[in-house]
């Protein structure tokens, strides 16, 4: 795109910036994208802290959000309208901000792992460990000293169990052989949720449903303001970390030889992404059970939009990803009030034929045809 | 500047692959390594461009043993052209070719000016600059095979492992790649099966056979007939070529002898 002048001396040969002088990988698109999301983001957590069995209006809501920021003052009329919003939607619509991105970012990292389109980060086995701690401590009223966040713990010590299992099982001769990692967590995986059902099995019928239910297909219905910040600490660091590695990353996609011959040590990578993935996704899994679908097809979305190298995957992902599940969760607890659909059966509905369309429309490619 | 192989042995599962290989890369040269499937070609490469750990002896750059050199250092000495063809995503040939500056780069710092440069001329000298755009599993086999010479160029090495380069080429991009490693000055270490191109296109020879070295020298030496039937199995002619000099060999569908197997090498 060169302009030339149409008046003067003619024909005199000026240095064009040409138009290749860009960088490739185009920044100014992303910026937008990213400045875009965050807009779409905002609004849509304004919305979802809004609505609900009880709808506050946006501006009511931002005004109650702003009295409990500045510590300002609100009408004795409105107390309770300003309870449901600061002290139970505001967590948990910023825990689902957080749930959603994270669980795409680990999503994202998982896939380059164990190279495979098919993972998700529960695919170690995670989220059955995870479920069968949760259960466990609830059967049998352990960790008693940890209060209200006793369950919580349960899930995430079974969730760091199954890890520890996964990683020393498929440790071998040549590293963490991918398909050995998967092939270890999804065995894993099968046998933490006999576990579980052994343990449901033997349990009072009322609480058993509905603990499995909330642990296999997750919800922010127990989210609390005091669950945020170790939330937020490990999305942030996933984020921040594996967008550093991004490069890396995108080496490991070439395969464990060339990794090697470009400098990438697989081993010492998969290692790290492996404690990484696995505190990550046991926290998460801890305040929220397993949504499930969220950490698989995110990562594909994603790179349909923007292409398949990670420093902008990992760009996006946390974005699209924490607006999806704002949304999801709405839905979740609103399209049946008052009672609450759960998580997990929403992000798959919406998702699942989303997906399809978009893998069938795009002739999309993960590891050839 | 010397790549040194010092009487390199691998053993994969107990089963000695590579025995005693002792071979040179000196600055500039190109070395070619033949021999027949399973001689353990493949295996000595990758000590070089360190995706495996020689069980005895060790690969050298300039007397400093490689296993000693940290991975990111030796990457920047050492390029290589695996035969790993794919890749799981579908990245563009451009962002592909781009990876090559990985070992130079820290974190998610960008390529700079003088390194996207670079990037366009590895890819022009490919001829795949036109593809630059391309998602790279949409390409042929050769065309991914020059985008991945390209990545490797682009590494700026002082050495070049290439693992069957041709693989998937037409023979106009046989022969310019071939022709493109001569004219770089680049030293390079080169499997190739095509003894024709590798008399014409190499230095030096080195022949495997069952994981040891039965001969090395120039091509004019090295490519015998007696070699051709006791290693390959296969009765040839060779006869210097006529414009070049170069030994090439002939051979009809009556040339392999019955089995190489219990040849003795």
């Amino acid at each position: 795109m060169r302009s030339l002048p149409e008046s003067g001396p003619a024909a005199a040969p000026v240095a064009v910036p040409r138009s290749d002088d860009v960088p490739p990988t185009s920044t100014a698109p992303m910026a937008l994208i990213v400045t875009g999301l965050a807009v779409v983001l905002a609004v849509s957590v304004l919305l979802a802290i809004g609505l609900g069995a009880a709808a506050v209006a946006p501006g009511d809501t931002l005004r109650y959000l702003w009295a409990a920021v500045t510590g300002g003052s609100i009408t004795a009329g409105e107390v309770t309208a300003y309870q449901i919003i600061w002290q139970v939607r505001t967590p948990r619509v910023l825990l689902a901000v957080l749930v959603g991105a994270g669980l795409s970012v680990v999503g994202v990292a998982i896939q380059a792992m164990v190279r495979n389109a098919l993972a998700d980060p529960f695919v170690l086995g995670v989220s059955s460990g995870a479920s069968a701690g949760a259960v466990l401590v609830s059967a049998s009223g352990a960790l008693t000293a940890m209060g209200i966040y006793a369950v919580s713990t349960g899930a995430f010590l079974g969730a760091l169990l199954v890890s520890a299992l996964v990683y020393l099982a498929s440790r071998g001769a040549g590293g963490l052989a991918p398909l050995r990692l998967v092939l270890t967590g999804v065995a894993m995986a099968f046998g933490f949720q006999a576990v579980m059902s052994l343990i449901v099995y033997f349990m009072p019928d009322g609480e058993s449903t509905s603990t499995v239910l909330f642990w296999s297909m997750g919800g922010f219905g127990a989210a609390t303001w005091g669950a945020l910040p170790v939330v937020a600490v490990v999305t942030g660091v996933c984020v921040v970390v594996l967008r550093r590695f991004a490069r890396g990353l995108d080496v490991l996609a070439l395969g464990d030889e060339t990794s090697a011959s470009l400098g990438v040590d697989t081993l010492r990578v998969r290692r790290g992404l492996f404690v990484l993935t696995s505190l990550a996704t046991g926290a998460m899994v801890a305040v929220s059970g397993a949504i499930g679908f969220v950490g698989l097809v995110m990562p594909h979305l994603v790179r349909l939009w923007v292409g398949a190298a990670h420093v902008r995957v990992l760009t996006i992902a946390p974005l699209v990803g924490a607006i999806f599940m704002v949304w999801a969760d709405l839905v979740a607890r609103t399209l049946v009030a008052p009672r609450e659909l759960p998580l997990g059966v929403i992000t798959a509905l919406v998702g699942v034929p989303v997906f399809v369309v978009l893998l069938r429309r795009r002739g999309y490619l993960f590891g050839g045809r | 500047m010397t790549l040194l192989l010092d009487e390199l042995s691998v053993s994969i599962d107990g089963a000695a692959i590579v025995e005693d290989l002792t071979l040179a890369v000196e600055k500039g040269q190109v070395v070619g390594l033949i021999g027949p499937n399973g001689s353990g070609k493949t295996t000595a490469l990758r000590c070089v461009y360190r995706a495996l750990r020689p069980a005895g002896g060790a690969v050298r750059v300039d007397g400093a043993d490689l296993t000693r050199v940290p991975l990111r250092d030796s990457a920047r000495m050492i390029a290589a052209l695996t035969q790993e063809d794919g890749a799981d995503l579908d990245f563009t040939v451009e962002e592909i070719v781009a990876l090559g500056r990985a070992p130079h780069l820290r974190g998610n710092q960008a390529l700079s000016a003088r390194e996207r440069e670079l990037c366009r001329q590895a890819m022009s000298r490919m001829e795949v600059a036109h593809l630059a755009h391309r998602g790279v599993l949409s390409l042929s086999g050769g065309e991914r095979r020059r985008v991945l010479v390209a990545r490797a160029l682009v590494q700026e090495p002082r050495f070049l492992i290439l693992d069957e380069p041709t693989n998937h080429l037409d023979l106009h991009h046989q022969i310019r790649l071939l022709a493109m490693l001569r004219d770089t000055g680049m030293s390079v270490l080169v499997t190739l099966h095509d003894l024709n191109l590798a008399a014409s296109a190499c230095d030096r020879l080195t022949v495997l056979s069952r994981g040891r070295l039965v001969a090395a020298g120039p091509p004019r030496e090295v490519l015998t007939e007696a070699l051709l039937r006791d290693v390959f199995g296969v009765e040839a002619s060779v006869v210097p070529h006529p414009l070049t000099g170069v030994p090439q060999v002939l051979y009809d569908l009556g040339s392999a002898t019955s089995s190489t197997e219990g040849t003795p090498a």
